[in-house]
């Protein structure tokens, strides 16, 4: 795992903020958040509603809302400079190089088209896509086509759709919404895309369901080396899938660093609550510890940490001094005042 | 068991018609709630676990008369619901008191706090005059760790937490005998969520309440319940003490239930899918065991014979040809460690 330091970097995302306009001001909703993905590793990004996860997902294929600008720092995504694209540009990153999964897949399917027509469609957009036909022969539209829905059937198969000839035909309103999310799944790697986003994917499914796509994406991760942005509120969820994991608080990331230290030694005073507030099964007890308060409102952050209203070891200068990230083991930095103490 | 009995639920089926088309004569049945039976016994906390469609929020709203049921009976404090009208469906609300899943659904986006809790006390006739239901009110909000001062607020003015908070107080305000919980953490954060729970467990004790607690999520039924009911499309499959169920679950959808919850330690075994495809239609029952379909373990006789609710341990009833099976074959991974 940590291994991958050689991996080239498929996104790196340095020093992102963001500012949103709320109420006819812009207020700093993203706050310098930094993200590295390599090749074939998953990225568990959690925290909970308002920390800024969906907003810094968004920012990466240039889908942020009317009223959000990116106002420094930068991403970048196979070595390219995203934030200086023009919109025809974004468009190709958009269909070729990031997919995006979102919590509803009915918001993502079109009704009134049948699952094969929406997946083959991917294919007659982009018969690159396609096995090449043989040498100097010129396909004709017709088999363009068969090849391109006997390809959608293929992609059914590989997030294990059951009987996938017979759901090809079906309507999104005719599956459950665990079908409807495998065959958005199934339309994300269709692309073959260099990174994977997905927002909450499981969210809105049952337990039982959830374990099977959780499944699906672990074999999948395996077999076909997907690179992936996990963004959960859910800690069960990133201890099973991700490889890293960066824990975002009201726009900034406080701590990041391998999966297996991060549930070890959670440095940041919000990292480790958040990881005592999970209820877990001890033995005959559950255990959990509540966080006291409530996130703060984007429009109204506190001064220097924002964390310490709320910081059970907060320090005098938390109240005015914003911690900045820094290195307190491999791959593992925190923003907290805390460390940098230490390493003076 | 020694505690006296709150409520009994006997052999209740709550029915919904439903016409696929327009001209067809005979409507299908959705079968939400197909024959259910438990009790809840005073200061005990009953939990009602299940997905989505398994009927449990149907039980809810049969247990506060916001539906009749098709047949069977309801028994609180000893009297049948059915034969609670008019007048006596007051006092009725006043002893049975609901917390749904959204908070935000049940406030008036319009109304302050003060008004959202004063106003039930009135109406239940709880209090006689305004001081003395505010007195109320305020004892109420603090009593859920809020400050009085929340009662001037709207409830776009409040977090999901202190919402939630608020819908709480108001049920408790009018000092209920039992309160049925459907959902309240899964609209909030985790971190809230855990203040809510605290809360919870701390009001059980200090004011001896009684709980019937309706949930999906596993681990805050664990948390918060002595027994604990599970439900698959209108049935109960098992029910157990707690540590009974979830130590030795019997039924091989409990197993899967158990086993499908994501444990928040990389070193734990990966989540197992135990659970095969989607739950089946409530409108077109798979005959047999209702389970079947999704069950790995399912042979010839589950598909033919509907097994029945039995005692196999003392306390302990499962719907299964094959109790333990899914336990036997493939040892359930303790949740944490």
């Amino acid at each position: 795992m940590a291994s991958g330091g050689e991996r080239p970097a498929v996104l790196e995302v340095r020093d992102l903020g963001v500012e949103l306009g709320i109420g006819g001001k812009w207020v700093q909703a993203l706050h310098d958040v930094s993200l590295t993905i390599r090749g074939g590793e998953v990225l568990g990004l959690v925290g909970e509603s308002g920390s800024g996860k969906s907003l810094t997902a968004l920012s990466i294929p240039g889908l942020l809302p009317g009223n959000a600008r990116v106002v420094g720092g930068s991403i970048r995504l196979m070595g390219e400079d995203v934030l200086g694209l023009s919109e025809p540009q974004l468009n190709r990153l958009r269909t070729r190089s990031v997919a995006f999964i979102f919590q509803n897949p009915t918001t993502f399917l079109n009704p009134v088209l049948t699952v094969g027509a929406q997946i083959s469609e991917i294919f007659e957009l982009s018969p690159e896509l396609l096995d090449p036909p043989g040498a100097g022969v010129r396909p004709s539209r017709r088999s363009r086509r068969r090849q391109a829905w006997a390809k959608g059937i293929e992609y059914l198969r590989v997030v294990r759709i059951p009987d996938p000839e017979r759901i090809a035909r079906q309507y999104p309103f005719e599956l459950s919404g665990g079908m409807q999310q495998r065959a958005v799944i199934a339309m994300a790697l269709a692309r073959k895309p260099h990174l994977v986003i997905a927002d909450e994917i499981t969210t809105a499914l049952d337990v039982t369901v959830q374990a099977q796509i959780l499944s699906l994406l672990s074999e999948l991760r395996r077999s076909i080396g997907m690179t992936l942005l996990l963004i959960t509120h859910d800690m069960g969820i990133v201890a099973q899938l991700a490889d890293r994991v960066a824990v975002m608080y009201s726009g900034t990331v406080v701590e990041s660093a391998d999966v297996r230290s991060l549930f070890r030694e959670a440095r940041h005073p919000y990292a480790r609550a958040l990881l005592a507030a999970v209820p877990t099964i001890r033995g005959d007890r559950t255990i959990f510890q509540a966080i006291p308060g409530s996130m703060p409102a984007v429009s109204d952050p506190p001064a220097g940490c924002r964390f310490h209203p709320r910081c059970p070891r907060v320090l005098p200068h938390c109240l005015a001094v914003r911690p900045l990230s820094l290195l307190v083991g491999p791959g593992h930095a925190v923003a907290c005042h805390l460390y940098e103490e230490r390493a003076e | 068991m020694t505690e006296p009995l709150v409520l009994e639920v006997e052999r209740v089926v709550k029915h919904f018609p439903v016409r696929r088309h327009l001209l067809e004569r005979r409507p299908g049945r959705v079968r939400a709630v197909d024959g259910v039976d438990f009790q809840v016994r005073a200061g005990r906390t009953f939990g009602l676990v299940g997905e989505s469609g398994c009927g449990k929020t149907t039980v809810a709203m049969l247990l506060v008369k916001l539906l009749a049921p098709t047949a069977g009976r309801i028994t609180f404090e000893g009297r049948d619901l059915a034969g609670i009208t008019s007048r006596a469906v007051k006092e009725f609300r006043r002893r049975v008191q609901i917390v749904f899943q959204d908070p935000y659904g049940s406030l008036d986006p319009r109304q302050t706090m003060r008004s959202a809790l004063v106003e039930p006390l009135f109406t239940l006739g709880v209090a006689r005059d305004r001081a003395r239901a505010l007195d109320r009110a305020v004892e109420s909000v603090e009593m859920v760790g809020l400050d009085a001062e929340i009662l001037r607020r709207l409830p776009h003015e409040l977090s999901g937490g202190q919402r939630q908070r608020v819908v709480i107080a108001r049920a408790l305000s009018v000092a209920p005998r039992l309160l049925i919980l459907d959902e309240p953490t899964s609209s909030v954060d985790v971190s809230v969520q855990a203040q809510i729970l605290s809360l919870l467990a701390d009001l059980k004790r200090r004011e001896g309440l009684t709980y019937l607690l309706i949930s999906h999520n596993l681990v805050v039924v664990r948390y918060m319940s002595d027994v604990v009911a599970v439900m698959y499309l209108g049935k109960i499959v098992e029910m157990a003490e707690s540590a009974a169920l979830f130590g030795a679950p019997l039924h091989p959808y409990s197993t899967a239930l158990i086993s499908a919850i994501p444990v928040p330690d990389p070193e734990a075994p990966t989540i197992s899918a135990l659970a095969r495809g989607d739950v089946s239609s409530p409108v077109h029952m798979p005959p047999g065991c209702r389970y079947h379909p999704r069950c790995p373990f399912a042979e010839r006789v589950c598909r033919e014979i509907e097994p029945p609710l039995v005692e196999l341990q003392p306390g302990h009833q499962a719907a299964c040809h094959f109790p333990g099976v899914a336990r036997r074959s493939a040892p359930v991974p303790e949740p944490s460690r």
